[in-house]
């Protein structure tokens, strides 16, 4: 940040900053832009984010590095620290009969939700931006799944898909399109694809008002003009649309990856009757490792918490790169 | 992309360069009007659905519940089962949980937001850009992926179970959304506005409390009611650290309806209409700003 070489020199502005602000205008042209946006003290800037700051170092920060501290310890069933483990709880963690499983199951969830998400988004934004009578009434539909608790919807769905008691059995069986029930979370070939389901419904909302925003801001002119070219409305979804989208995409998908990775609600209530870790993706294995199986395991669920944790921040750099972060956040 | 801006360029657009529809065409138009609010409909019915089920859930009874095959609409309409809960005492605990922690963490999420959003937004300093970036971080991360070090944390403060803990959770991490929405709304006031209140000798807090903070209600709103609805909606945490089954929120004390024991179907829809209703409705009020807040960083 180039701030640093500009800050004003002279006495400590701590006190007088205010003086200081109100003298700006009359510097005239020379100090228009500097002036424009007020310089303060960095003292003075801490002391405002102070509350700020504290609250992301103590209960965000504090807990990271608990964590970690955690993972590099020995715990008794109860909770108790016993010990060092050095990098024992890694390695256990490496080692897991089920981690294969577990790391397969997350990278079904993840890509499968996102990439169905930003495809069933992207042409209901497209819907949803041409106006028609009732289209206020159909965007807060929409946004309800987004609103309502993710553990209520997901507990809504363990009785929808019910394999006795469930409408969607019941509806699909008057229907014929189905002999016989399907056991949506009980048959281990159907229940990712019941997972997935839930997960795409909860994250359309988000992903589509993404888009609406980024449809928003494509100019009339230029869809004008390729009108007037003779472009098929084809042709100009494949060749001005879409590309004008590619930021709105970016940040849809980038951030739908972290959501959909971090969810937890769904896959530990859809798979609350399952036993052992079948279905569980990385985060859910981590919270059973260290509250739900018989191991009650702290230290390696730590360190299943650790790799997570390093997922994340390599999606954050990515996303980063895209948004073209850099240090001054101009203006 | 501009998300705040997005109503402009079709304000700014042109009128319809075909000129005036003829009464011959005036009719398919009308016709594709007709079936898009079709489509509409069945989009909306397809969101709203699931949700149905579950206020009708909540006026059978519970066995009707559990009936093969299952019916539509309820046998009976039983509307005594919201009396029921909201004369239950556990339910009125988890009520009262769910108040506390999503009252308490809003407050301290808008006191602590404000002051730094307003500084970020209308001034210049060291480190500026690093404290944003920070911000942009925590807002990647769910308190789910830390679950393990905030229960060890709150452990040894000898924190499990209380209030406190889950207030202190939820504010850190909604933090970041209402930074940045007001960050927003702080940035969009022209700078006249505040010279000419400091030309009046107005320090910066008064500026602040004056002159800003009535400009953009719009944004302390939306930052309040999206931090509300998170707390309240918030599971993995209070499932972690509220082990007292009258300490648990509505999100996680509801599951007791339904065990091994007892299955109490009926009142656990109704807790989930009473849990979430409230919250759709105060979404919809905020809906226009939520992507800007949630994709800011990138919009700047």
């Amino acid at each position: 940040m180039s701030d640093s070489t500009t800050v004003s020199p002279g006495p400590a502005p701590v006190a007088g900053s205010g003086d200081r602000r109100s003298r700006m205008p009359s510097r005239g042209g020379r100090r228009r832009r500097a002036g424009r946006i007020g310089q303060v003290h960095p003292l003075v800037a801490l002391l405002w984010l102070a509350p700020a700051l504290a609250l992301i170092l103590g209960v965000v920060l504090y807990p990271a590095i608990k964590l970690f501290d955690a993972s590099r310890g020995e715990y008794s069933i109860t909770g108790l620290r016993k010990g060092d483990a050095g990098w024992d709880n890694y390695v256990k963690v490496l080692d897991h009969p089920d981690l294969g499983t577990v790391l397969r199951n997350t990278v079904v969830w993840v890509v499968a939700v996102v990439a169905i998400t930003i495809v069933l988004s992207l042409a209901l934004a497209q819907f949803l931006v041409k106006s028609f009578p009732g289209r206020r009434f159909v965007r807060w539909a929409v946004i309800i799944p987004w609103a309502a608790s993710l553990v209520i919807t997901s507990q809504l769905f363990v009785l929808l898909y019910d394999y006795n008691y469930g409408i969607i059995n019941h509806v699909l069986l008057s229907l014929h399109v189905i002999g016989t029930p399907i056991d949506f979370l009980g048959d281990d070939s159907w229940t990712m694809f019941s997972m997935v389901v839930v997960g795409v419904f909860v994250s359309l909302p988000f992903t589509i008002f993404v888009f609406i925003a980024g449809l928003g801001a494509i100019p009339d002119d230029v869809m004008e003009a390729a009108t007037v070219d003779g472009a098929s409305p084809w042709q100009r979804y494949w060749n001005i649309t879409l590309p004008l989208m590619r930021p709105a995409l970016m940040i849809a998908t980038v951030l739908n990856v972290i959501y959909v990775f971090n969810s937890f609600p769904i896959v530990y209530t859809l798979n609350d009757r399952n036993p052992g870790y079948l279905h569980d993706t990385t985060i859910t294995f981590m919270y059973k490792l260290a509250f739900k199986s018989q191991e009650h395991d702290v230290g390696m669920s730590a360190a299943a918490g650790i790799f997570n944790v390093l997922l994340i921040l390599v999606v954050v750099g990515i996303y980063l790169k895209i948004i073209n972060w850099r240090e001054e956040t101009s203006r | 992309m501009s998300t705040t801006t997005a109503p402009a360029p079709s304000a700014a657009g042109t009128p319809a360069p075909q000129g005036d529809p003829t009464a011959r065409n005036r009719d398919p138009k009308r016709r594709k009007r007709i079936l898009m609010a079709v489509g509409g409909a069945l989009v909306a019915f397809v969101f709203v659905a699931p949700y149905l089920v579950m206020v009708l859930d909540s006026l059978r009874t519970s066995s009707d519940v559990k009936s093969t095959p299952p019916s539509f609409l309820p046998k009976v309409w039983q509307w005594d089962t919201y009396a029921q809960i909201l004369g239950d005492e556990r339910f009125l605990n988890w009520l009262k949980t769910s108040l506390i922690v999503a009252t308490g963490s809003t407050i301290i999420v808008i006191l602590v937001a404000i002051p730094a959003a307003f500084m970020t937004a209308r001034h210049r300093f060291p480190g500026r850009g690093l404290f944003l970036l920070v911000v942009l971080v925590t807002q990647m991360f769910a308190p789910t992926s830390l679950v393990v070090g905030l229960y060890r944390q709150f452990f040894e403060l000898n924190m499990i179970n209380t209030y406190g803990a889950l207030i202190l959770t939820n504010a850190a991490f909604n933090l970041a959304f209402a930074i940045w929405i007001l960050h927003g709304f702080f940035s969009s006031i022209p700078l006249e506005v505040e010279e000419a209140a400091a030309l009046d000798g107005a320090s910066r807090w008064q500026i602040l409390r004056r002159v800003m903070l009535p400009l953009t209600l719009p944004g302390l709103v939306t930052a309040t009611i999206f931090t509300f609805i998170a707390a309240w909606n918030e599971y993995v945490v209070a499932l972690t650290l509220m082990i007292d089954d009258d300490k648990k929120p509505l999100t996680v004390g509801m599951r007791a309806y339904i065990t091994g024991y007892e299955q109490h179907w009926d009142q656990l829809f109704a807790a989930s209409v009473i849990a979430v209703v409230p919250v759709v409705i105060l979404f919809a009020i905020i809906e226009k700003h939520l992507v800007g807040g949630l994709t800011a960083g990138s919009v700047k």
